[in-house]
């Protein structure tokens, strides 16, 4: 049996998105005036979604593996060597999350710098030196970066539990 | 009236403080634009937090003055290193790099900084006496028209993509959906909100551009470890002199390449989707064509910088003609500007140029008064651009996200754009992995509202569908959608299969049709000339006996980062 593709897999996950919304579409309350329906824009996306998606799947099921994926050799096969390959764009997805995570607590501020400081750790390394230069760069860009907005353009920026500079 | 607004527009922009936004924009243009992997689209947007506190004559030249100097920027980093910057630069490293190489990179830098500022002037020039016809143009547009108007936008995006045109429109069918989250514009009814009372609002569309572009953009940059330590400095020399004199010499010699390409520049400008990286490629081709030593390009000479650099700067004029004359963003960087202006609670449309005349002549004089800073700014920053590529992306990558977080939650003051910035960035970064284009889906993003309110008033005035295929202008729109979507097919099959012969003729009786359906004299005759050139094309391939000539050119794609 010939191997599914991933594009397979990605118009079928489409399918499966536009039946979800087109289910939720009837959540819709249907309001007793005007002539466009609230659920009517939605339903049409949602119609030529599904449509341009099931082209999408016969596209690919004729397709083969090779075709719609390129291959690259840094790959390794596997669990491993796909958190290998994808380990950067992971770390970043990771630490911004932390810091959204956090902000409530540390505030901008000291979750910018924080947030900053582990993403250029991770990415670049954490010799002795790499970590001043990195504490360096956190402190001295979202310093001013936070500064320009507080007190340049009057933007009052989450200030956290553990610090709160107008408090 | 226009000498009044003109002058009040220059009171505006010549204030010292709007003036020097506009040089550090400029300045900051140029770096960005230098830097390969951040985007000129990428600069505009991270600008936008900066210019919410100011008032919209000091934001918006502002912002107009970073797209300025982006368009310049990527050719240093194109000549220099032969990366190119930004998209729009890929065609003048063909001739840039190769004439830096030859021990000429001055004169390569120079012959790409003036074509830049006469690409640039020319397309002001456009702006400035375009726009208001297109305006009054605009003014006859009915609900079905405008509607029509978002599908063409959309469709052309899509096309853009080549022979993955069916992802380009699931793309736009994704934006339009994403848009369609929250409470709906017409009624004010709660969709697809799934019991949650942050999904009510829905998601603000810059935190989605943000996150879709700018977010997902650096991940792809640092995804290589080995990569994402590297630094930029050791791709080439970077320590010269730009030599105006010779470069201006040269230029003079071929100024009509500066002309044609510049035209063709602002003419991809207007049309919706394309930008600079369409129009750099199509200028080369037409400047190789024309030339009676094709065969000298790619070997370091100045056509081959002169056409690329003239045509991207030009782009940008056409993309805020159609932008300022009917709302319709010509590409991603002109979506942003979008965004800007509606942050400013100014919203484009046909009457904006009558209603906001300051506005958008301080719009028009900010476009002029930019290239000439960038033409200035231009031999500074080519030190700080050596600077600029010492500078190791993964550093670059971590300060930017930590600047998106800043400064998306200044848009609002709230904590779910934030959210909304990390939920699209990953959205975005799989859709780029996946190869999804990002342009349709923007595009859809920022078009799905005026689509579904014109759809509205259009029903509110009558329920039957038939206007929107019948209408002049509505007829036209679809019309040139349906070809422009069947664009990829027949760039596949040029020169194979015997159809492509009768493509360019079909396109030309089919969009004379609603041109003579519009009335008047002009527009009939122009109808006139375009079926007049569709029997000529027909003629000529009958008299070379429907002979298939296979096409050399190179492939017009939008590239996946736009600009």
């Amino acid at each position: 049996m010939k191997r599914l593709n991933r594009d397979t897999y990605v118009a079928a996950a489409l399918l499966v998105i536009s039946g979800v919304f087109f289910w939720a579409s009837f959540d819709i309350r249907q309001p007793d005036y005007g002539v466009l329906m609230p659920s009517t824009w939605p339903r049409i996306i949602i119609g030529v979604l599904a449509f341009l998606s099931m082209i999408f799947l016969i596209q690919s099921v004729g397709a083969t593996p090779s075709a719609t994926e390129e291959a690259d050799p840094d790959r390794r096969p596997g669990i491993g060597g796909f958190f290998a390959y994808w380990r950067n764009p992971i770390i970043c997805f990771a630490t911004f999350f932390g810091f959204l995570a956090t902000l409530p607590v540390l505030g901008m501020l000291i979750g910018g710098i924080s947030f900053v400081f582990t993403l250029l750790t991770l990415l670049g390394g954490w010799q002795r030196r790499d970590l001043m230069v990195h504490a360096a760069i956190a402190v001295l860009t979202v310093g001013t970066m936070w500064s320009i907005f507080t007190f340049g353009l009057g933007v009052i920026l989450p200030t956290g539990i553990i610090y709160n500079p107008f408090g | 009236m226009i000498l009044e607004n003109i002058i009040a527009a220059f009171g505006a922009i010549l204030a010292g403080k709007t003036l020097l936004l506009m040089m550090v924009g400029v300045a900051g243009g140029l770096i960005a634009g230098a830097i390969p992997g951040f985007t000129i689209a990428m600069a505009v947007v991270l600008t936008l937090p900066f210019t919410f506190s100011m008032p919209p004559e000091q934001g918006l030249p502002t912002m107009v003055s970073v797209m300025v100097g982006g368009l310049s920027g990527g050719l240093m980093a194109g000549i220099l290193t032969g990366i190119p910057g930004t998209p729009s630069s890929v065609a003048t490293t063909f001739d840039g790099f190769p004439m830096a190489r030859r021990g000429e990179p001055g004169l390569a830098l120079g012959i790409g900084v003036w074509s830049s500022f006469f690409g640039g002037m020319i397309s002001a020039v456009f702006l400035v006496t375009l726009a208001p016809q297109l305006a009054r143009i605009g003014l006859e547009f009915q609900p079905w028209d405008y509607f029509m108007l978002v599908m063409f936008a959309l469709t052309i995006t899509a096309s853009l993509a080549g022979k993955h045109l069916v992802k380009g429109l699931i793309a736009g069918a994704v934006g339009l959906l994403v848009r369609t989250i929250g409470e709906d514009e017409a009624v004010g009814m709660a969709r697809f909100n799934f019991g949650t009372e942050s999904l009510l609002q829905g998601f603000d569309f810059i935190a989605v551009l943000i996150g879709l572009f700018a977010f997902s953009q650096l991940l792809s940059d640092v995804r290589d470890p080995k990569l994402a330590r590297k630094s930029l400095s050791d791709k080439g020399a970077v320590r010269v002199r730009i030599e105006h004199r010779r470069a201006l010499a040269e230029i003079a010699k071929r100024w009509t390449v500066v002309v044609r390409s510049s035209i063709i520049g602002v003419f991809t400008g207007i049309l919706p989707g394309a930008g600079g990286s369409v129009a750099n490629i199509l200028a080369y081709d037409q400047a190789k064509k024309a030339s009676k030593t094709p065969e000298k390009f790619g070997t370091g000479i100045a056509e081959g910088i002169i056409a690329p650099e003239s045509s991207n700067n030009a782009v940008e004029g056409g993309a805020l003609i159609i932008l300022m004359a009917l709302g319709i963003p010509g590409d991603v960087t002109a979506a942003v500007m979008l965004g800007a202006l509606l942050i400013h609670d100014v919203v484009p449309s046909p009457n904006f140029i009558a209603d906001e005349p300051v506005l958008a002549y301080s719009i028009f004089i900010a476009f002029f008064l930019a290239t000439f800073m960038m033409l200035g700014l231009q031999s500074f920053m080519l030190r700080v651009f050596v600077l600029a590529t010492k500078i190791r992306m993964y550093v670059l990558a971590s300060i930017i996200l930590g600047f998106c977080g800043i400064g998306v939650f200044a848009l609002n003051n709230v904590t779910f754009d934030l959210w909304t910035l990390l939920w699209f960035g990953i959205l975005g970064f799989i859709m780029r992995q996946l190869g999804f284009p990002l342009a349709p889906m923007i595009l859809g993003v920022v078009l799905g509202n005026i689509a579904e309110l014109n759809l509205a008033r259009a029903m509110a005035i009558s329920d039957d569908i038939t206007p929107f295929f019948t209408r002049p202008w509505a007829l036209f729109f679809l019309v040139i959608g349906l070809f422009s979507a069947a664009f990829p097919l027949f760039q596949a099959q040029r020169g194979r299969q015997l159809w492509t012969l009768f493509y360019l003729p079909a396109t030309c009786f089919a969009a004379a049709v609603p041109l003579y359906l519009m009335g008047g004299v002009p527009r009939p005759v122009l109808a006139t000339i375009v079926v007049g050139y569709g029997i000529y094309v027909l003629w000529q391939r009958w008299r070379s006996g429907w002979a298939l000539v296979a096409s050399n050119e190179h492939e017009l794609v939008e590239a996946d980062s736009s600009d």
